[in-house]
């Protein structure tokens, strides 16, 4: 690493990316081999470490204390004190300084709100400043883009030009291709454990890729025109609350026909997770209905709704998705276990589970050691291609799948999109909602853009990125329509005048404004 | 820069893969063998080729229960240790020889070694075999029942706890903690013993009707949480804690009701079971030995078969261990928490029947349940929460109680030592990663075995 570099270390789930770097923040132990800050070895026992070296890292899943403010969770870990031994808090000192690395860096954080109150692009930039309170030259940002929209990923990248600006080297670790490609200077690419190549920044997409998987991989999706037929999911006017009793699905109306593929588009939060509980039976609707093939199925326990032939795959597959310490064979019939063949009255059939297992790990090429390995043992794309296999192995009317490639690797992703399109072709209707834009278009002959509950537009595949990102953030069809024929030359003039109003947390409403502005 | 012993990985980590597992696994067996040797193993280097899927499972599998074997093992080792230091600690005539100790060292080594060793011997002889007893037997002096007796005491304290353990272990893969095993064990008891004396019914079916009123009403003292946490979210540990107080207190209070307290008593104490409802003995009148440990092992057998091989354990094992994951795949989490505890409630319930059903006696007292309820816990963590782990573990609970008798008897040593002895045992073993540190083993499964105990949390 050299000084003031954003070096991208790219790679597979499962490849070790997050291994090396937790290793580079003290929190486990190299086996073998050293770490060289300025030609010196280091020993890492903790990350106060690290920290002292200058090492700081912002994780994938942010480690912040959601009821604290900004300024008490930069502070956690490394508190100021005044008063002696009475040790108080100087909580004005840290917030002088929470002001001070915010403004020096361009990061607008207000120190006094309250976490849990802030929005993910916001609450990453409370982890970036937090880093760089501790006075580090390095950073360590672990897939931060995962969380984010492309507008909120926009501006962390702009974020990350400036610390580049100021000196600070960067390590950006990631699986996607085109923020990658946007910003590194420089490109490891790892592979099972291996540093298999660099690359620079020119190098094709495709290419990088390739390294990744180490073998060429189709990022776009192979598919025919749909032939769509009747209406297989109706749903009309659907209300739904979220855990807190706050509304999440907001007068909801969605058709899905038999043959295609609908795709929900929108930020993560916007009600699309409720929505498809609701349809699963998981959650209450308030209002409306939801009928399956003409069948209302409101109320249905999710058992019924699964026997009536609807399939699922939900989008935390570590929470809903699947049983860790399942083995794979239970795994695989996690919803089918009390159907002939494999239960019969009370009796389990052991034989016919295994045997059918042994041929869906074939048929999904799901790469385990057995059947009866415990789920958890597997990557994250062969777990999610077990939960795939096990719906996709029953007839179907509906196919829901949610988030159907997080987390996973370009491989499996490329695999799993086709056993999407190949249940579409055989006349099933299918939703798809993915917080992934690229995947969305990649996959639906329809897009449902939702924001704040409701569905803001339904556009074709064949609508520009850009469209359907500020649909994403709650602009209206026409207003978006118009953002995007603006002349090109305003464009930059647009995200500048995004950034100051960041600051007070509302990335859509600003992005609207903008756009009002330019209107 | 080289490390001769290189580490094959951080202790709580996941092995990524099962070759990887396989590989920690291996580097832990090299190293438990040769604990007792100046460490020079080196972990093997390089990748091994891996054997065939189905004999590598095997082997990780048969590793992982002689490991957790080892661990059971050695915390039995230190707790007997923790035991023969505070015998001696409590014998003030064995601690005043270490008032001296510097200038006869061998007064304070001779006598604290025959204390202990008289002790453990006598435990020995109590619960399991006492030769004695045996060459008593070859030259005429006693009968066969003599040399059978210490087997026939452990399967009789045995029974009751395989029941209560298995009650705790069922709901435990449930993920419920179920700490109302005494209380359902105390309705069980109260039922099946007004079944026993109040139903005038033939031989045989009294038996089996008294059996089923003790599982019914264990079913219901079971029930009332189970319904409670599925319905209202109300949290099993507060409430089966709760139960447990009514059951004792009604217990206390129903014995001295007119029509259940014996007339001929004065004391708290109710009429006895009829004979036709008592559990046949199975070695004779002298042996206190009976049918409840038959029970006990069809039990065991029953919950095995429940857990691994029926839709209904599938269900309540998925339930367990990921209540989002079930609830997703249509599995109705609180149908199953309430079955969960129900049947919870039936195991206590029968091992509150074999209480006053059995020989332990026969009729009602405010103590008449001892304390198998919450030794049923120990019992289930003992015995790793599976069905013949916990029989195991009731078999040397057993083994403890009715040793204990005798060491008392010939020793003098309290009966509270065996309690104590019970409880170290289970600490050690909830603590793996202690007993691998006193013992230098590698901690490789620790951290996963803790959460696993843990979780009911």
């Amino acid at each position: 690493m050299e000084p003031g570099e954003i070096h991208a270390l790219l790679g597979e789930n499962g490849a070790g990316k997050s291994t090396l770097m937790n290793v580079l923040y003290g929190l486990y132990q190299p086996d073998e081999g050293e770490i060289l800050v300025d030609g010196k070895p280091l020993k890492l026992k903790g990350p106060s470490d690290a920290i002292g070296a200058g090492i700081g890292m912002v994780h994938q899943h942010f480690m912040l204390v959601p009821v604290f403010t900004v300024t008490e969770n930069i502070m956690l870990g490394a508190e100021q004190i005044r008063g002696g031994i009475a040790g108080f808090l100087d909580r004005r000192r840290a917030r002088r300084e929470v002001t001070e690395v915010s403004e020096r860096y361009n990061l607008r954080v207000d120190p006094d709100a309250v976490i849990e109150d802030l929005p993910v692009g916001i609450q990453q930039r409370v982890e970036i400043v937090k880093a760089l309170t501790r006075d580090v030259d390095l950073l360590i940002l672990d897939e931060p883009t995962a969380v984010l929209t492309p507008q909120e990923t926009e501006e962390l990248l702009t974020v990350m030009r400036s610390l580049k600006a100021a000196g600070k080297s960067i390590v950006f670790i990631t699986h996607k291709l085109g923020e990658v490609k946007a910003i590194a200077d420089r490109i490891t690419v790892i592979r099972r454990g291996k540093t298999v190549g660099t690359a620079s920044p020119e190098a094709s997409r495709d290419e990088l890729a390739a390294l990744m998987v180490g073998r060429n991989v189709r990022l776009t999706v192979d598919k025919t025109p749909a032939t769509p037929g009747e209406p297989v999911l109706e749903v009309a006017g659907l209300v739904v609350d979220d855990d807190r009793q706050i509304r999440a699905v907001d007068g909801v109306d969605l058709t899905v026909r038999a043959g295609e593929v609908l795709g929900v588009a929108g930020v993560q939060g916007n009600g699309q997770t409720e929505l498809i509980e609701a349809i699963m039976g998981l959650r209450p609707a308030l209002a409306g209905t939801i009928s399956l093939a003409g069948d209302r199925i409101n109320g249905w326990k999710p058992k019924k709704v699964l026997r009536a032939g609807v399939g699922y795959v939900p989008e935390d597959r570590s929470v809903d998705g699947l049983i860790k310490e399942f083995t794979v064979a239970e795994n695989l019939v996690l919803d089918i276990y009390d159907r002939p063949p494999f239960g019969a009255g009370l009796a389990l059939k052991p034989d016919a589970i295994a045997a059918s297992a042994k041929e869906r790990i074939e048929q999904f090429d799901v790469r385990t050691s057995s059947a009866e390995a415990a789920v958890g043992t597997l990557s994250g794309g062969n777990q999610q291609k077990v939960i795939v296999a096990r719906e996709l192995s029953r007839p179907l009317k509906l196919f829901i799948a949610a988030q159907p490639t997080r987390g996973v690797d370009v491989g499996s992703i490329e695999f799993i999109h086709s056993q999407v399109i190949r249940e579409r072709d055989i006349g099933t209707a299918v939703l798809v909602v993915s917080s992934e834009l690229d995947e969305v278009i990649g996959l639906a002959d329809r897009i449902a853009v939702m924001y704040r509950g409701r569905i803001i537009g339904i556009v074709g595949p064949d609508t520009p990125r850009e469209e359907i990102g500020l649909l994403m953030a709650g602009i209206s069809p026409d207003a978006a329509h118009d953002a995007i024929a603006a002349p090109a030359a305003d464009k930059p003039g647009a995200t500048t005048a995004d950034s100051p109003g960041v600051a007070d947390g509302s990335p859509a409403s600003d992005a609207g404004s903008a756009s009002e502005d330019e209107a | 820069m080289t490390n001769p012993n290189p580490q094959s990985g951080s202790p709580d980590k996941e092995p990524a893969s099962e070759a990887q597992a396989a590989q920690n696994a291996l580097g832990n067996t090299e190293r438990a063998e040769v604990a007792t040797e100046p460490d020079r193993s080196v972990a093997k280097p390089g990748p091994e080729p891996e054997p065939k899927p189905s004999l590598g499972r095997l082997f990780l599998d048969n590793l992982w229960a002689a490991n957790t074997f080892t661990v059971t093992l050695l915390s039995l080792v230190l707790a007997i240790v923790v035991g023969a230091v505070l015998m001696i600690i409590s014998d003030p005539d064995v601690l005043s020889t270490y008032s001296y100790i510097t200038s006869r060292p061998s007064d304070a080594i001779n006598s604290s070694w025959t204390l202990v060793s008289e002790a453990y011997a006598n435990l020995f002889k109590g619960s399991i075999f006492d030769p004695e007893a045996f060459s008593g037997w070859l030259n005429g002096a006693n009968g066969w029942q003599a040399v059978l007796a210490p087997i026939s005491e452990t399967l009789t304290y045995a029974a009751p706890l395989v029941f209560t353990g298995l009650s705790v272990a069922l709901a435990f893969r449930g993920g419920l903690f179920n700490i109302g095993a005494q209380g359902q064990a105390t309705i069980g008891v109260i039922m099946a013993a007004l079944a026993g004396f109040l139903l005038p019914l033939p031989p045989g079916l009294h038996l089996l009707v008294a059996v089923l009123a003790g599982a019914l009403g264990g079913a219901i003292w079971g029930f009332i949480p189970g319904i409670l946490k599925a319905r209202a979210g109300a949290h099993e540990v507060i409430n089966t804690i709760m139960l447990n107080y009514v059951a004792t207190y009604f217990l206390t209070w129903l014995i001295v009701q007119n029509g259940v307290q014996d007339p001929n008593r004065t004391d708290a104490i109710s009429k006895a079971v009829d004979s036709s409802a008592q559990l046949p003995r199975l070695l004779g009148d002298n042996l206190r030995v009976h049918a409840g440990i038959l029970l006990a092992v069809l039990a065991t057998w029953a919950v095995a078969w429940l857990l691994n091989r029926s839709t209904l354990g599938f269900e309540l094992r998925a339930v367990g261990a990921n209540p989002d994951a079930a609830r997703t795949a249509g599995i109705s989490v609180t149908r199953t928490y309430i079955l969960i505890m129900v049947f919870a409630g039936i195991l206590a319930g029968l091992g509150g029947s074999n209480m006053v059903l059995g020989s332990t006696a026969s009729a009602l007292t405010p103590l008449v349940v001892a304390q198998i309820g919450f030794d049923g816990i120990l019992v289930a963590l003992l015995g790793r929460v599976k069905p013949w782990g916990v029989l195991l573990a009731a078999l040397l609970f057993g083994a403890l109680q009715a040793g204990g008798n005798r060491m008392q008897s010939y020793s003098g040593i309290s009966l509270e030592l065996v309690t104590v002895l019970q409880a170290l045992i289970v600490i050690f073993i909830a603590a793996p990663a202690l007993v691998k540190a006193i013992f230098q083993l590698r901690a490789a499964r620790a951290a996963r075995l803790q959460t696993s105990l843990a979780k009911g949390w």
